[in-house]
């Protein structure tokens, strides 16, 4: 959020590109569709220059020669994956804000769902061990369980809550 | 001379903080309840220092002080006042110290509050602060000192402040979202502090909830605040970039939601518990990693600070000894933790538990998002980025479950519900929900985007539920009114907490499908239709800021019947000391949705480039972050947790507590 | 579950938590910026630009593939060109290097020909790219940036930033020597110990 030092950056880079003064450009479109198409796309392609910024957001250069190639591309009735499988081949999967699916990226596309489905199991079979721990307790052990459980209920829910839940 | 004031109390913050993190606890050691008691003014002058040295640097700005180099770095004579103290925190050493600030803050208002503890837990807790400031406190002083002097070379006038921090947004956003940031090291103190003492229960798990959910409020604002600025200020229309920088919030705030609701768990229930601890350590650890990716230059980010690889490394040093320390700490002490409660698949604590599970899974997508492009060069498998567009994907997953589970929890018993029971209501919810997430863009919008209802459904689901369980709770009162309003702050923080994340859902899915953004070449005189709206170039005019050259557009804008919409007047700053170009976006708002207009390039012609954007429903983004936060301030203040009734019941409950250890 | 297994369990966060420390600590010593090329391995893509002396001769991709050659990316509104120039001057002088120059967007033809005819010229072949055609297909995302390239026109390796004596022995020197002894041609002696 602070989205400071991106200036500060640009100047500090020893191999500076290109010119001080950006060259006003403005991009005309025949169709909503293909300005819509434009702005997604420079909207995913990022700058290779730049400090993580979108070619739609980055005032560099070498963006804006990006932004013209996808626009002439746009404009030439490509689609989108040919245009971004064209800087792809040029600037690497680098390029593109959503990584390929591949062997290597197999933890990026499969590892939240490991964590997911871990998460469930553990849920699952706590309920069951937890279900067969009880059996093993004693009835002195289950009456006293109960009771420190019936202390702590009396904060659990507000009172309100509490009667209400008894009643039902 | 201020300066070395400054820096000299900070010195002395540092020598309280050192003092902190081990006299209490050699009391505990020993028994020695005086060295326990001597935690409190420990912590008081911990406080009372850093306070002294941020004042000191407060000063250094408000004068003018070009001697000291972050002053002169970050300053200059034309700024307004009030970005001349805001100042303070816009570079890495001030921003370091409004957080030492915080951070001492945070102790001190424990040690006021930590009477109602028993001596020996608060001798703890506030010792683990007293040893995070060690390691903060040491970070400032040997690496980013911010009261260096330029001495002798005094400069006449300083550099200025990047324009894009002189915004009424940076003035609260930094302070919230270090109040959250750090806030979470309470949490984290109480985790540490019972698995020193090995005693994790309920109790503990009540001292320390509204301090997480405090916690978590200035967090959501301080995130949301900074979603808000970087809309407006950066011009570029987006409201969350999912950029490293903004992944470092976002992480502990998914794990302080995530153990919000497990200390709920614990509290009610007494269990969960080494879960529980697990998150608290989890989140204050997730703000370290935040603080350590922003500040060591490890990842490529438009807001990261200057990197420096000493800082960087006593950064990772600290982490280090904070994080597996607590780890280490945690996993002998959590796995003797045993807990007796029974419950069924369908209740309550399942229900928690799985939204738990959602929201770990959603932290691990934002970690490896930021982290493993870091790890793939490393590896050297090459550089990839990670984005929007896969964020967008895994969230959009994740966000179905997480939804579900959000509307069936609150109908949910404790231990165990027999579906039957809730059939109807919720039948009658997801009706409700389908026909009306398909309905309402099929009535307002000319398309229905699949994305679109699926996001309308999910929301109404969790509005439609949350009325459900509201009516069940009055169904058998007579007075269904009072009834409502004595459901207790905690109930109600519940309530709003989970409208608020509907409100957020609807504002997501409304303006990912629905808004416009067009580029238009427009001069004075020009319109541009879209959408309904007709928008009128009327005037560009220069004006003199204090420290900025201004050209401001002036939009009318009418409907297409001609009836008055608004005027928007959006700029194009120079700032002339930083020779700096900066866009002042345009608004005009109603709760439905945005206008917002953003000057581009001047064209040969004297023409701009105008970019217009409409945006349905993106107000609501930040509507229901608000939402969320107020539920959090209702359940903190909850008449549980309030002095005289938390004083009987901790009583009661040590007493408890006593007895069972006896038998046991 | 017996306690040592449950030890294990809970030690799994710690051990997470230091494989993310090893690589972090790692990060501390690398470039984030730094890009590897994705034309590494591929041919020279097809280009047809004009001479910056002589504007109606047009170069095309004939002029890769017979021998290694350097391709670099310069313009005069590079600082780090002007820093660079010195050592492309020796590479020529005292070992013959083959290196192409190409002159990426800049201010103008003459400007470009002015600092040749100042700073003397390196350049076997000189291009002018003045949109960039060029350097947008090779990837370019700075000036200074070299490019070795093999006989058969292949890609073998892409530096960023400038060229120096150090440089051109750790990283760049010994690709390309490795190159030319590959296509049979000789190494200065002063080099041989860069290939092995």
């Amino acid at each position: 959020m602070m989205k400071q030092l991106l200036l500060v950056m640009t100047l500090a880079f020893t191999f500076a590109i290109g010119h001080a003064a950006a060259s006003a450009e403005f991009y005309e479109f025949e169709t909503a569709e293909q300005e819509r198409r434009f702005n997604q796309l420079a909207g995913e392609l990022r700058c290779p220059k730049c400090q993580n910024q979108t070619i739609a957001d980055s005032d560099a250069p070498l963006a804006q020669d990006m932004r013209q190639r996808v626009y002439e591309m746009v404009m030439a009735g490509e689609s989108n994956q040919e245009i971004i499988e064209f800087m792809k081949v040029r600037y690497g999967d680098f390029v593109h804000y959503r990584p390929p699916v591949n062997r290597s990226t197999l933890i990026l596309w499969l590892g939240p769902l490991l964590a997911f489905v871990i998460g469930i199991v553990v849920i699952v079979l706590n309920v069951r061990l937890r279900r067969h721990d009880d059996s093993e307790l004693t009835p002195e052990e289950e009456a006293r369980m109960r009771q420190v459980l019936a202390n702590s209920d009396i904060d659990t829910n507000t009172d309100e809550e509490n009667k209400e839940e008894h009643k039902q | 001379m201020i300066g070395e004031l400054g820096h000299f109390a900070l010195a002395l913050a540092f020598a309280f903080s050192a003092l902190l993190a081990f006299i209490p606890l050699i009391g505990v050691a020993r028994g020695h309840g005086g060295q326990m008691a001597l935690a409190r003014p420990l912590t008081y002058g911990m406080f009372i220092f850093t306070l002294i040295s941020f004042i000191a640097l407060v000063w250094g700005f408000l004068a003018n002080d070009f001697s000291i180099a972050y002053v002169a770095n970050n300053s200059n004579t034309a700024l307004p006042a009030i970005y001349r103290f805001t100042a303070v925190w816009g570079s890495h050493e001030g921003s370091f110290l409004l957080w030492m600030l915080v951070q001492a803050s945070w102790a001190a208002a424990l040690a006021l509050f930590s009477n109602r503890l028993p001596l020996v837990f608060a001798a703890r807790v506030l010792a683990v602060m007293g040893m995070i400031g060690v390691g903060f406190y040491l970070f400032m002083l040997l690496t980013s000192n911010p009261f260096e002097r330029t001495i002798p070379l005094i400069p006449v006038d300083g550099r200025d402040l990047n324009p894009l921090l002189q915004d009424p947004g940076m003035i609260i956003h930094p302070p919230l979202l270090y109040m959250g940031y750090v806030g979470f090291s309470v949490a984290f103190a109480f985790a540490i502090a019972a698995l020193l003492g090995g005693r994790l229960d309920s109790a503990w798990a009540r001292w320390s909830r509204p301090w997480t959910i405090a916690a978590w409020v200035f967090l959501t604002l301080g995130i949301m605040v900074g979603s808000w600025w970087a809309y407006y200020e950066l011009g570029w229309g987006g409201w969350w970039f999912w950029d490293p920088v903004e992944n470092a919030s976002f992480m502990p705030w998914l794990a302080g939601t995530a153990l919000m609701h497990s200390l709920a768990v614990t509290e009610k229930r007494g269990t969960f518990k080494s879960w529980t601890v697990l998150l608290a350590i989890a989140a204050f650890s997730l703000s370290l990693l935040g603080t350590f990716l922003v500040r060591s230059g490890v990842l490529v980010s438009v807001h990261a600070f200057a990197a420096d690889p000493t800082r960087g490394m006593f950064l990772l040093g600290f982490l280090g000894v904070v994080i597996a320390g607590s780890l280490l700490l945690y996993a002998i002490r959590a796995a003797k933790v045993q807990s007796h409660s029974r419950y069924d698949l369908f209740s309550r604590e399942v229900l928690l538990l799985g939204n738990n599970v959602v929201l770990v899974t959603a932290t691990v997508v934002v970690m490896i998002g930021t982290l493993l492009p870091l790890f793939f060069q490393q590896l050297g498998l090459g550089n990839i980025s990670i984005g929007e567009p896969f964020f967008d994907e895994m969230f959009m997953w994740l966000t179905i479950p997480f939804a579900i589970i959000l509307g069936l929890g609150p109908l949910t018993r404790w231990r165990r519900q027999g579906f039957s029971e809730i059939r109807n209501s919720l039948g009658l919810a997801l009706l409700l929900a389908v026909v009306l997430g398909f309905a309402l863009p099929w009535i307002f919008a000319d398309v229905v985007h699949g994305l679109a209802a699926l996001g309308l459904i999910l929301a109404l689901w969790v509005v439609f539920t949350t009325v459900a369980e509201l009516r069940m709770r009055v169904a058998s009162r007579e007075h269904k009114l009072p009834a409502l309003v004595k459901l207790g702050r905690s109930h109600w923080g519940m309530v709003l907490g989970h409208l608020g994340f509907a409100v957020m859902v609807i504002g997501i899915a409304m303006v990912q499908n629905y808004e416009v953004e067009r580029t238009v070449r427009m001069g004075p005189g020009d319109t541009f239709e879209e959408r309904g709206y007709v928008f009128s170039f009327e005037e560009m005019y220069e004006w003199q800021g204090p420290n900025f050259i201004s050209d401001t557009a002036t939009f009318r804008v009418t409907r297409t019947d001609g009836s008055r919409v608004g005027i928007i007047k959006s700029e194009k700053r120079f700032y002339t000391v930083t020779r700096q170009m900066q866009t002042q976006t345009g608004l005009q708002v109603n709760p439905f949705r945005d206008l917002y207009i953003a000057l581009g390039e001047e064209l040969e012609d004297g023409s701009w480039a105008v970019r217009i954007h409409i945006k349905p429903f993106v107000r609501w983004i930040w509507g229901g972050s608000i939402l969320m936060a107020i539920g959090g301030i209702f359940s903190m203040t909850d008449k549980r947790y309030r002095l005289r009734r938390r004083l009987r019941d901790e009583r009661k409950r040590e007493h408890d507590a006593a007895e069972q250890e006896a038998k046991a | 579950m017996n306690p040592k297994l449950k030890l294990a369990f809970f030690l799994m966060p710690l051990i997470l938590f230091l494989l993310v420390a090893v690589f972090l600590f790692k990060g501390l010593f690398s470039d984030p910026t730094r890009l590897d090329s994705a034309l590494v391995g591929r041919e020279v893509p097809q280009f047809e630009l004009p001479d910056l002396y002589q504007p109606d001769v047009i170069h095309d991709n004939r002029i890769i593939g017979q021998r290694p050659l350097l391709i670099n990316v310069w313009a005069t509104w590079c600082p780090t060109c002007y820093a660079e120039h010195t050592f492309l001057n020796q590479l020529l002088a005292e070992e013959q290097v083959y290196i192409i120059g190409l002159n990426y967007k800049d201010d103008s033809r003459g400007a470009a020909v002015r600092w040749l005819q100042n700073l003397g010229d390196p350049y076997a072949i000189n291009l002018f790219d003045a949109t960039g055609l060029l350097a947008l297909d090779l990837g370019v995302y700075g000036a200074p940036e070299t490019y070795v390239v093999d006989q058969h026109g292949v890609i073998l390796y892409r530096h960023v930033g400038d060229l120096n004596e150090r440089v051109w022995r750790r990283e760049v020197g010994p690709i390309y020597y490795r190159a030319m002894r590959d296509a049979g041609l000789p190494i200065p002696e002063h080099r041989q110990e860069l290939v092995l």
